[in-house]
This record gives C-alpha cells, structure tokens and sequence, in this order.
C-alpha cells in the first residue's frame, strides 16, 4: 500500500509538472493575427518560412488557418479573420466590392497543371487547350478528382468546365473529395484519376505521386495569389495595423526575393513567381 | 511496407534527437488532453455520482443523454464550441478561438459524458445495500459518496483512461477551434493529418508511432494503479 501511495503521488506530480509549464507564448491580442489562407501556401511550406522571418522582424504572432481559399474569404466576411492570402480572383473581386476587404494586392503566381494517370486514358497528354482537355476526360468518361470544397482551385476547375461546356454534375466519373489539395492529389493517384493542381502543391507532393503532368501552359491555367485586408470599418475587431504589416511584409522586396527562390533546392525550380507591383 | 519502415525509423530518430518541434507538440497533446481529462473527471465524477445515486423525475432521460453524450461526435462539439468563440459569437470578447485553451474546452466537452456515463454505470452496479450500511454506520452522506466513490475506483480508473484515450486521439474538435498554429495549437493528430496532406507519409507514421507510444505509457501507469488495487 505504502509503495503504492508514493507510486501514485510521483505520478501525479509529474503529470502536475507538465501542466504547469505555460503555454507557448499567447501575444497580447493586439499582437495577434489570423491569417486565413488557402491549403497551398501551408503544404507547399512557404508559410513555414515566411512565417518566423515576419515573426521576427514585427514582434507579431500569426495563427495561420490553412482553409480553401473560399473558407478562407467566408471567415473573412465575417470578421473572424485579420488578412487573407488567397487564389480565387472573382471571389475576391466580389469581395472587395462587397466591402469586406481593403487594399488588394497581388503578392506572387504560379500556374495549375491538369495531371492523371500515365497510362492517359483520355489522351490528354501534350494538348495545348485546357478545354479541350476537359472535353477529352468528359467524353472518355475518364475518373476526374475535384475538390469540390469552394477553395481556389475547385473555382479555377468549375470556369474550365464551364469553358469547355461541359455538364458534370451528378455524372459517375466526377467525384469531389472535399479536402486540400495534397490529400486530393494522393487520392487521386490511389484511384487513377485526372485532377487539376496548382503546381507548387504538385511539386511538394511529386515524389509520391504516380501522376505526371499532362497539360500545362495554357493562359487560362494562371494560378495568381493576392493579399486582402479585411475590412477593419466593417469589423472592429479585427486588427487593421497586424493585417496591413503582414500585408505590407508579403510585398516587400525582401519577401518577394525568398518566394523567388523557396523551393529551388529542393525542387529544382521554384514553387512560385513573385509579382507585387505588377499589374495583371 | 519500405514506408512504414522508413516511418519507424523516423519516429526512432525524431524521438531520440529530441526534435525540438515534435517535442513541443508532444508535450502540447500531452498537457490539452491532460488538462481536459483533469476537468472532465472533476465534473463527470461529480454529476455522474449525483445522478446514480439521487432518484427523481426523468431520470431516465437524463442518463439516456448522458450515455448519448459518450458518443458525442468531436467534429459537432468543434463546430459549437467555434461558433461560440468566433469573434462575433457569444463568447467572442474572450478571444479565446485558435488558442490551447479553446481545445481545452472542446475536448473536455467531449470527454465529461465519457467519464460521466463510466462513473453512472459503475455507481449503479454496487450493491444497493452499501450506501445504507454507511449511513447506518454514521456516514455523513458525504463520508458515504467517499466510500462509495473508493469502492468504484476500478471502473473509475477505466473512465479515466477512456476519457482520455477519447480526446488525445480525437481531431475534428481540435482542428477547427485549434486551427493548427505552428508552436502554438497543432497537436498530435493535427500535426499527422498535415504531414499527410503534404505528403511526408514518413514523419506523419513517425507521429502516429509516438502518439500511440504516449497513449500507451499513459494507459500503463493507469493500468498499473488499478491492477495493484486488486489484492486477488
């Protein structure tokens, strides 16, 4: 009983000791900002370096919350996010004119590629026009992923299908998976299916993926990320000076100088282009 | 299988390295869940005991709820316990979402009917008879509950180890009130989702691997307080 007692007193001592320990360090909430981003940026991990050097240089916290581009616009029109870096042009412009959002500004690109299985079941491979190419997996019935969850991607899809005319509502050879797109991709290549990625997630992923690119190139496959500041008139709470920091960081020279080269070492080209300053 | 290999290996050499990032979320699972299992027992102890051992009206449908409450969906808790939080939500002055504390929360939500349902079950099934004989004995009610709640301890300790075995592998809730902050909210299971979304299969087994591992020695020291209990 005695062996018993000092056995369970250490035990809970120890568990008190790992309790005590604070926390990581909770900014004061003038310090903090939400950034509600898409998938992309987080598992292509050019947040995770962009991040700390941010970080270090303002003194602010950031909570990324990595969500579809849409997700990440509808926590924005609620206020529930500080600033946005997103990928979905005509939802952001609606945004903007909706009066959610100051202060668009266009921070890099990269471009989507259509990729399937290698045996190309819809001979897709090497076509100049993404449209057709769709037209080419409708017709072959050929098994195509969407992701189907509003981000910015799903958006770029649903304008090509529409382009290419195409009804794929409710037909067996659509399927939406509902999640990122690094979980897209590798369910996509589990089910030997076509989907369409932006391609710093692609290359992120390549090494485990048995889905080559098949068509790239075309003007309508331009994938362009823009940095949006909620509205702070509109929501009081939300932190106007964090979100015009963050905002101003990601268009800095310097900032644009990493995104410029993130991803080359490991890639052998980089994952995405910058552009602040540029027009569209 | 050369994956799961490679992710053992992984797990192996992040453990042992003392990789300072899986460290902190190790240590971070260990004290959310921990924390919410401390809670949860304070109150699913408490209202599970009361609700065994009072009689009234509707009983029936409170513990039908509270046994439904066992299999409350972390998901559905997650998205509750966010829209209280959100800015413009109820609770909203807190500033409490995408913090350790709103996972907390989230999962003592879900670990309290788990503990609660555990403890109801296991003060039913003593024998009537003893709370009498207590009270015969000049219990105070209270001195009676202490006794009753002793003589319960084995099932209690398997309420503790379901409530937290519940909630340390649970990641709907702490996904969307945690929202996965680097340093900051991403745990166990967030983390294994992330790396599996980015497709590092190999550090998302090396965690699976160490989260198994944690909820293993937690559930030893348990086991091994209940078994010693038993003196036959």
């Amino acid at each position: 009983m005695k062996r018993l007692c000092t056995f369970t007193i250490t035990a809970l001592l120890l568990s008190f000791a790992i309790f005590l320990t604070p926390f990581a360090n909770a900014a004061p909430a003038d310090k903090n900002i939400i950034l509600s981003t898409t998938t992309s940026t987080q598992d292509s991990g050019l947040l995770d370096v962009l991040i700390p050097v941010f970080e270090k240089k303002t003194g602010y916290f950031v909570k990324t919350i990595a969500v579809g581009s849409g997700q990440a616009m509808a926590m924005g029109q609620k206020g529930e996010a500080d600033v946005l870096l997103v990928h979905s042009p005509d939802a952001e412009k609606k945004f903007i004119t909706g009066g959610y959002g100051i202060n668009r500004r266009i921070v890099m690109h990269n471009d989507f590629v259509i990729v399937g299985p290698s045996t190309d079941p819809a001979k897709i491979k090497g076509l100049k026009s993404t449209t057709e190419a769709f037209k080419k997996i409708a017709a072959a019935k050929a098994l195509f992923m969407s992701r189907g969850d509003n981000s910015g991607t799903h958006a770029k899809e649903k304008v090509i299908w529409k382009a290419a005319g195409v009804v794929y509502e409710g037909e067996k050879w659509y399927q939406q998976t509902g999640l990122g797109m690094g979980q897209t991709l590798n369910v996509a290549t589990e089910k030997r299916a076509y989907t369409l990625t932006d391609r710093g997630t692609y290359l992120a992923l390549k090494k485990r993926l048995d889905l080559p690119i098949l068509v790239e190139g075309d003007a309508i496959l331009l994938n362009v990320y823009h940095v949006i500041e909620v509205n702070a008139a509109k929501w009081p709470k939300v932190n106007a000076k964090g979100a015009k920091a963050f905002a101003d960081f990601m268009v800095s020279p310097e900032t644009q100088a990493i995104i410029k080269t993130f991803g080359v070492d490991k890639y052998g080209s980089p994952l995405f282009f910058p552009d602040a300053g540029k027009k569209e | 299988m050369g994956l799961i290999y490679e992710g053992i290996k992984q797990a192996i050499i992040l453990i042992f390295t003392f990789d300072p990032e899986v460290m902190g979320i190790t240590l971070l699972s260990l004290k959310v869940s921990g924390t919410a299992t401390l809670i949860s027992l304070f109150i699913g102890i408490s209202v599970g005991t009361l609700v065994a051992l009072t009689q009234f009206p509707g009983k029936k449908i409170v513990v039908s709820l509270i046994n439904t409450g066992m299999g409350l969906p972390p998901v559905v808790v997650g998205l509750f316990v966010t829209i209280f939080l959100w800015r413009s939500g109820p609770l909203g002055f807190l500033g409490m979402l995408y913090t350790p504390l709103a996972i907390i929360i989230a999962q003592s939500v879900i670990a309290t009917p788990i503990v609660m349902g555990i403890t109801l079950a296991s003060m039913q099934q003593l024998p009537k008879k003893l709370r009498l004989q207590t009270l015969a004995l000049g219990a105070t009610p209270l001195q009676s509950v202490w006794v009753l709640i002793k003589e319960a301890r084995l099932p209690l300790l398997a309420a503790v180890m379901a409530g937290f075995g519940g909630v340390i592998s649970e990641i709907g809730a702490s996904i969307m009130v945690g929202g996965n902050i680097k340093g900051y909210t991403r745990v166990l299971t967030t983390a294994t989702v992330m790396e599996t979304g980015k497709g590092n299969f190999e550090v998302a087994i090396a965690l699976s691997i160490i989260l198994l591992a944690m909820a293993y020695c937690i559930n030893y020291i348990l086991t091994h307080i209940q078994q010693r209990e038993r003196h036959f």
